[in-house]
């Protein structure tokens, strides 16, 4: 007899296959023809319209809705992936209720947003699902150009300086391309290897070539890239994880949740994925509300997100958080881990309530744990890098780093939230800046 | 609670809203369906001589404009008059008159134009019990090729000719029906008075192609290939129809003369309108075409509670009143002054009124860097765009200025009488005021 949910300890399979599917199926399955004809029609075109001003990417959204309501859903996806070449991810994953979404004039209004990052998906879908590539290259410069990291901030950054027409390396030190959308994002936003497709799809415009398991500061440096190339850009985002610093956070199965994500994302059968009867994730971020989400999903019994600050304060939107609450996570505010405890692996942890700033107050509880997530934030790995600020690379204007010739964007670097399309706006805007500086040298 | 009870020359039924001519009155099956939902009457879908019957294109008859959630906005066919056997037609007539003698029945009818035709038909229609007849002088494709329908109505001797021949010929009402399809609607409706109608009934459909298939080129529906020119009804036609209503209604010459209003009516306030233009009562097709014969219940509900919103007990206090205020552009009193106003509590900062005032109008609202829209009164001439583009309904007002306060636009004074162009100082044609 195989596992189920009351089975203790870690087990796999603790659900049966076809509910594990319904549990990781699109979360908002695309909208029909119909559907998105209806949802454009509400859009009012307003005059410099603040959801557009709310998109880090600035998509000129009453465009491209108004291209969809009139029957071209391909030119609707044009005017999206020319300021948004990841704009079929965004799509998914983008927290929308706090950027074009919240800002949209219906929500004002009713409360009811224009069902942007829905619309942005079907029209996308159209045409990605069509042989070939919306866009071309420039005439050749001559310039070549290295990237480092294939996340959403490279592979912009890539796709832009490539229309450009110059030539462009991306090292990963990941087997696969795609950064966090192929290792990160929850696998009920981006399904059906959404991620590898779209990659695929933005290297349909040539002049990019990508090389895979070379690692900066392992396989190449930094200096033989400057060197080599004629500019170079940073995109490896947050490669580290910070420590619990509780008493006996080093027993067995107390894990970092970006990784148990991966392994969720590269699982080709979730079945064979073990999951704790008992799971505790610490942290109060999108990771946290992704990895006890889907701890749930795959068949956890208990599972309990415990933040040290109170609700208001937490990264996650109030959707993430109604997401997790109505798939069962019980989420505990205003504690903080103080000891893991068991003989070699887990079985309990100890939290100390807190208060808003952050002091004990004195009381404690446990809560049994088979396996304890710990997602309280990504940190920048790497030595000889560009100068950092507050942890990261810090950058002036279009992503310029301490070094000449060498620029930064998305998580790694200073500027705006850890969001996958503010990567994308930042890996663009430096390809832009590298292209008019490289031009401009002559 | 008013009594919607109707009597239009002389024909009672329960409620003034009928049925058009049209598919839902084709049929026995479909009447009396029609009548059980409350129908207060039907114009029974025209006739034509005996004979062969017509015939109808086996392809696509209809074609449509949508707005928004594919709402039906306008339709358009290409149908011809009934294409059933006359004495089916008449038989069906007379069973359902039998059973449901409190319901109007009115026979449309399309002959060629010779007066044995009439005198032929007339006669079996009476036969039926009907409660009058309708001349169809408007269907505008089709028939109007073969000398019938429109090709009657566009001139206005024939109408009064043939209108005369069905005066002579029977003792039931006639209501003459109206083509759009004329430039002047007064001249038919006076041919129709002058040749004895003791109604007229507006509007039938207009002639129209609603859309042309881009792969096909060819206009829609499209029949193996090829299109033709239909009629266009449904709540599209409205404001031309009330407009040709208000026409006749207000004509010194018509005065008086009975008008069954159609074209567009969907809703009982729709039919409120028509009455208040001086209908005495309303025919509706596509609304049943598009939502089934239920509809009638929202009618009779929403204008009932209207009429006793309004302190009225019957429709009849309802026709006309709008009349009197339907005038000529040149009677507008220019010293009316207004500015629109919006009202911040209800502005959701869209700015369509600023990109519409800015690019197409008067440049009278500003914006501010944090998106709060106001209007500039020294610029405004209270066009009423911004009203019509808001998406917020009631956001954006028009407020009257008070007579005394200067309009800061024109810097003059805001004078209390009443001025018009006739008397203004920049008509080369003015007449002096009194
Ligand atoms: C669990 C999780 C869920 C998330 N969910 C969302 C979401 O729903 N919506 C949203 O908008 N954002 C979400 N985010 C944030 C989003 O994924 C990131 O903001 C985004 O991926 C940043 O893109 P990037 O290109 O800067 O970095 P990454 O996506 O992290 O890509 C960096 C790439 O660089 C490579 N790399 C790192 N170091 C080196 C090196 N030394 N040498 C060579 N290559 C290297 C990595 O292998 C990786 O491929 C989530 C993040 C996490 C962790
Ligand atoms: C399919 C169709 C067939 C019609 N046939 C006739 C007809 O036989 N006789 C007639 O007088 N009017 C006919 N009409 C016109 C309608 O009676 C009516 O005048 C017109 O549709 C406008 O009203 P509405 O906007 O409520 O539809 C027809 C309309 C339609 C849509
Ligand atoms: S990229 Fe994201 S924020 Fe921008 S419009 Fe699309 S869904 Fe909204
Ligand atoms: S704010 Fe909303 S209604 Fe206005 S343009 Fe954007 S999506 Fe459309
Ligand atoms: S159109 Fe209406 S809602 Fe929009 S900005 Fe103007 S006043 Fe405000």
């Amino acid at each position: 007899m195989s596992a189920n949910a009351l089975t203790p300890g870690i087990a796999a399979g603790r659900l049966r296959s076809d509910d594990l599917q319904q549990n990781f199926a699109d979360l908002h399955p695309p909208m029909g023809q119909h559907e998105a004809q209806v949802a454009a029609d509400r859009c009012y075109f307003c005059h410099d319209a603040p959801c557009v001003t709310a998109c880090p990417t600035a998509i000129d959204i009453p465009l491209f809705i108004r291209q969809i309501a009139t029957g071209t859903p391909e030119a609707a996806a044009k005017t999206i992936l020319s300021q948004n070449i990841l704009g079929g991810m965004c799509a998914r994953v983008c927290p929308t209720e706090t950027l074009c979404e919240q800002a949209c004039v219906r929500e004002t209004a009713e409360g009811k947003p224009v069902r942007i990052g829905q619309l942005q998906r079907h029209a996308t879908d159209i045409l990605q699902a069509k042989a070939g590539h919306p866009f071309s290259r420039a005439a050749p410069t001559g310039r070549r150009i290295a990237v480092v990291g294939a996340g959403p901030a490279g592979l912009a950054c890539a796709h832009r300086l490539a229309m450009k027409g110059h030539d462009v390396v991306v090292f990963d030190a990941r087997p696969k391309a795609g950064g966090l959308n192929e290792y990160g994002i929850a696998s009920y936003k981006s399904t059906d290897d959404f991620a590898q497709a779209e990659v695929n799809w933005l290297l349909g415009i040539g002049g990019i070539s990508v090389q895979n398991g070379q690692a900066l500061g392992r396989d190449i440096t930094l200096a033989q890239l400057q060197a080599q190339y004629d500019a170079v850009f940073l995109g490896i985002g947050l490669g580290g994880v910070n420590a619990l610093g509780a008493d006996g956070d080093d027993k067995q199965n107390v894990l970092d949740a970006v990784d148990f994500i991966a392994d969720l994302r590269q699982a080709s059968d979730m079945a064979t994925l073990p999951i704790g009867r008992d799971v505790v994730v610490i942290g109060g971020g999108m990771t946290a509300i992704d990895a006890a989400v889907q701890a749930k999903l795959l068949g956890a019994l208990n599972v309990t997100l415990v933040y040290r600050r109170g609700r208001a304060r937490m990264n996650a939107s109030p959707f993430e958080q109604d997401l997790a609450a109505s798939k069962g996570v019980r989420i505990i505010t205003n504690a903080t881990p103080v000891q893991v405890l068991g003989n070699g692996a887990v079985r309990e942890i100890e939290f100390a309530y807190t208060d808003d700033t952050l002091t004990p107050t004195g009381d404690t509880f446990r809560l049994a744990a088979d396996q304890v997530f710990k997602a309280i934030g990504q940190t920048l790995a790497g030595s000889g890098l560009p100068d950092t600020d507050k942890g990261k690379i810090a950058t002036v204007g279009a992503g310029r780093t301490s070094i000449a010739g060498v620029w930064a964007g998305g998580d790694c670097a200073t500027g705006g939230d850890d969001l996958t399309v503010t990567a994308v706006a930042q890996g663009r805007d430096a390809a832009e800046d590298i292209h008019a500086t490289l031009t401009a040298e002559g | 609670m008013a009594d919607l009870t109707s009597n239009f020359v002389g024909i009672k039924s329960p409620n003034p809203f009928w049925l058009a001519s049209a598919p839902p009155t084709d049929k026995e099956y479909n009447v009396r369906r029609a009548f059980e939902a409350g129908w207060g009457g039907v114009v029974w879908k025209t006739l034509g001589e005996d004979g062969p019957p017509v015939v109808n294109v086996n392809g696509p008859r209809y074609g449509a404009i949508w707005g928004a959630d594919r709402r039906l906005l306008g339709l358009n066919n290409i149908e011809l008059i009934t294409d059933r056997p006359l004495h089916v037609n008449l038989q069906e007539i007379k069973s359902v008159k039998r059973d449901y003698p409190d319901r109007a029945m009115i026979v449309s009818l399309m002959v060629p134009c010779v007066e044995e035709a009439w005198k032929a038909i007339l006669p079996l229609v009476e036969e039926t019990g009907a409660d009058g007849v309708e001349l169809n002088f408007g269907c505008p494709h089709g028939m109007s090729e073969r000398g019938m329908g429109s090709a009657v109505g566009q001139v206005p001797e024939y109408i009064e000719m043939v209108t005369r021949w069905v005066k002579q010929n029977t003792r039931m009402p006639c209501i003459v029906k109206l083509t759009p399809n004329i430039t002047d609607i007064r001249k038919p409706a006076a041919a129709a008075k002058a040749g004895g109608a003791d109604a007229v009934s507006l509007i039938n459909t207009i002639n129209s192609i609603t859309s042309v298939n881009l792969d096909l080129f060819a206009p829609e529906p499209t029949i193996d290939g090829k299109g033709a020119h239909g009629g266009y009804c449904g709540p599209a036609v409205k404001p031309i129809a009330l407009n040709m209503v208000a026409e006749i209604a207000r004509s010194a010459d018509l005065r008086g003369l009975p008008i069954s209003g159609i074209g567009g009516v969907t809703t009982w306030r729709d039919a409120a309108e028509y009455l208040a233009m001086g209908a005495g009562n309303v025919q509706v097709c596509t609304a049943a075409m598009t939502y089934g014969f239920k509809i009638v219940q929202e009618m009779i509900s929403g204008l009932s509670d209207y009429l006793d919103s309004k302190d009225m007990h019957s429709p009849a206090e309802l026709i006309g009143r709008a009349v009197p205020n339907t005038s000529d552009w040149q009677h507008l009193n220019l010293n009316y002054i207004s500015k629109a106003k919006i009202n911040q509590d209800l502005c959701i900062s869209c700015g369509r009124c600023y990109a519409a005032c800015e690019d197409t109008s008067h440049q009278a609202i500003a914006m501010s860097d944090d998106r709060v829209f106001t209007v500039k009164d020294d610029e405004c001439v209270a066009c009423n765009l911004c009203v019509n583009v808001c998406p917020v309904e009631n956001c954006i007002t028009m407020e009257q200025m008070a007579p005394g306060t200067t309009d800061p636009r024109t810097g003059k004074l805001v004078e209390a009488d009443y001025g018009n162009w006739t008397t203004h100082p920049n008509n080369p044609n003015r007449v002096a005021a009194e």
